[in-house]
């Protein structure tokens, strides 16, 4: 477990460290994700050493969430000025998103499965 | 009682208890809007105003909790690498469908506060509502928008997909679970991952995989399409 977690943290370091060198768009948690999924493909580290951590912090990610999300209310007379532009541009926007990805995965992978 | 507020232990047993309930309030009733991410911000913003606690009396232990979000990304290389070979064959349709949900975001975003005559600032915080947090900051930094509100921006979208989104894809005939997760991860980043991780492991995975390439291709393309119309 503990090893697991200490993985965990290395890989997000070494993801800001790549960040901040690079000065890539990404955040380093995002590119410490790609770094360990290098790091488990190239077998230097063991996907059972991570599992017990994994499972445990992947199954309260939304928890996790709940802190940013209060944040908000520090913006709420920001956000009330031209509600009705963001309100309505976020929701649709949001739904349009959804259905172009998902419908365009869904065709590109019926069309590929079709030509086999 | 005023000291006991300065502890990061405030913040952390309030957002632990008021999660819990929610979560136990959801399981109970299945209701989407009881979803417990949305529920526990509205509960916890609701309790912090009318008990007039400051936020920064709340962020020393929201902070902490916050903190293990990083960890948690970065985890989701786990369930990526079990499924690899899976997920490498359909790469051209993952590809593609990020990048068709990448600039459907920044237009349909964008295009409609204008059409509904939102500012010049607010029209360019839109923009990036797609992204995850950072990524989102950093673009709006770099195409002159209003930064504290992209940033309620995402954490807005990131619950309506949460809320919605699984729904919404069932309704319109996106069964697939990388489908699904792709859809999901791309159009509300994290939040959106958390709540299909709870409906399939595997389709999180896909939603974490398409927070890191929506995040890449909306700060390549969205500076351009800015350029383009503003």
């Amino acid at each position: 477990m503990l090893q697991g977690l200490v993985f965990l943290l290395v890989f997000q370091f070494l993801g800001e460290v790549l960040s901040d060198f690079l000065g890539l768009p990404l955040p380093g948690n995002v590119l410490g994700m790609a770094l360990l999924l290098l790091a488990l493909t190239l077998g230097v580290v063991k996907e059972e050493s991570l599992r017990e951590a994994a499972d445990l912090l992947l199954s309260y990610m939304a928890l996790f969430f709940v802190p940013a999300g209060v944040g908000v209310m520090l913006y709420f007379d920001l956000i009330s000025q031209q509600w009705m532009p963001i309100v309505v541009g976020t929701v649709f926007s949001t739904f349009a998103v959804i259905a172009v990805t998902g419908w365009t995965e869904k065709w590109l992978d019926q069309a590929e499965s079709d030509d086999e | 009682m005023s000291s006991l507020l300065s502890t990061p232990l405030f913040g952390v047993v309030l957002t632990f208890l008021v999660y819990r309930c929610s979560e136990m309030l959801y399981r109970r009733t299945r209701f989407i809007l009881f979803n417990p991410v949305a529920l526990s911000i509205v509960t916890i913003i609701f309790l912090l105003k009318s008990l007039q606690i400051p936020y920064q009396e709340y962020s020393r232990g929201g902070d902490m909790i916050l903190f293990l979000l990083g960890p948690a990304v970065v985890a989701l290389a786990l369930p990526l690498y079990q499924r690899r070979q899976e997920l490498f064959k359909r790469k051209r349709p993952i590809l593609f469908g990020i990048l068709a949900g990448a600039v459907t975001s920044i237009v349909t975003a964008a295009g409609t506060a204008w059409l509904l005559g939102g500012s010049r600032d607010v029209v360019l915080s839109m923009v990036p509502k797609s992204a995850t947090t950072p990524i989102a900051i950093g673009i709006v930094e770099q195409i002159g928008g209003i930064v504290p509100l992209t940033a309620a921006l995402v954490v807005l979208t990131g619950c309506l997909g949460a809320i919605c989104g699984p729904e919404f894809c069932r309704m319109i005939g996106i069964r697939s679970k990388v489908a699904m997760g792709l859809a999901v991860g791309t159009a509300a980043h994290g939040i959106g991952t958390a709540r299909v991780l709870e409906e399939d492991r595997f389709a999180g995975a896909v939603a974490g995989l398409a927070i890191g390439l929506n995040g890449l291709a909306t700060s390549f393309i969205a500076p351009f399409l800015t350029l383009m119309f503003f």
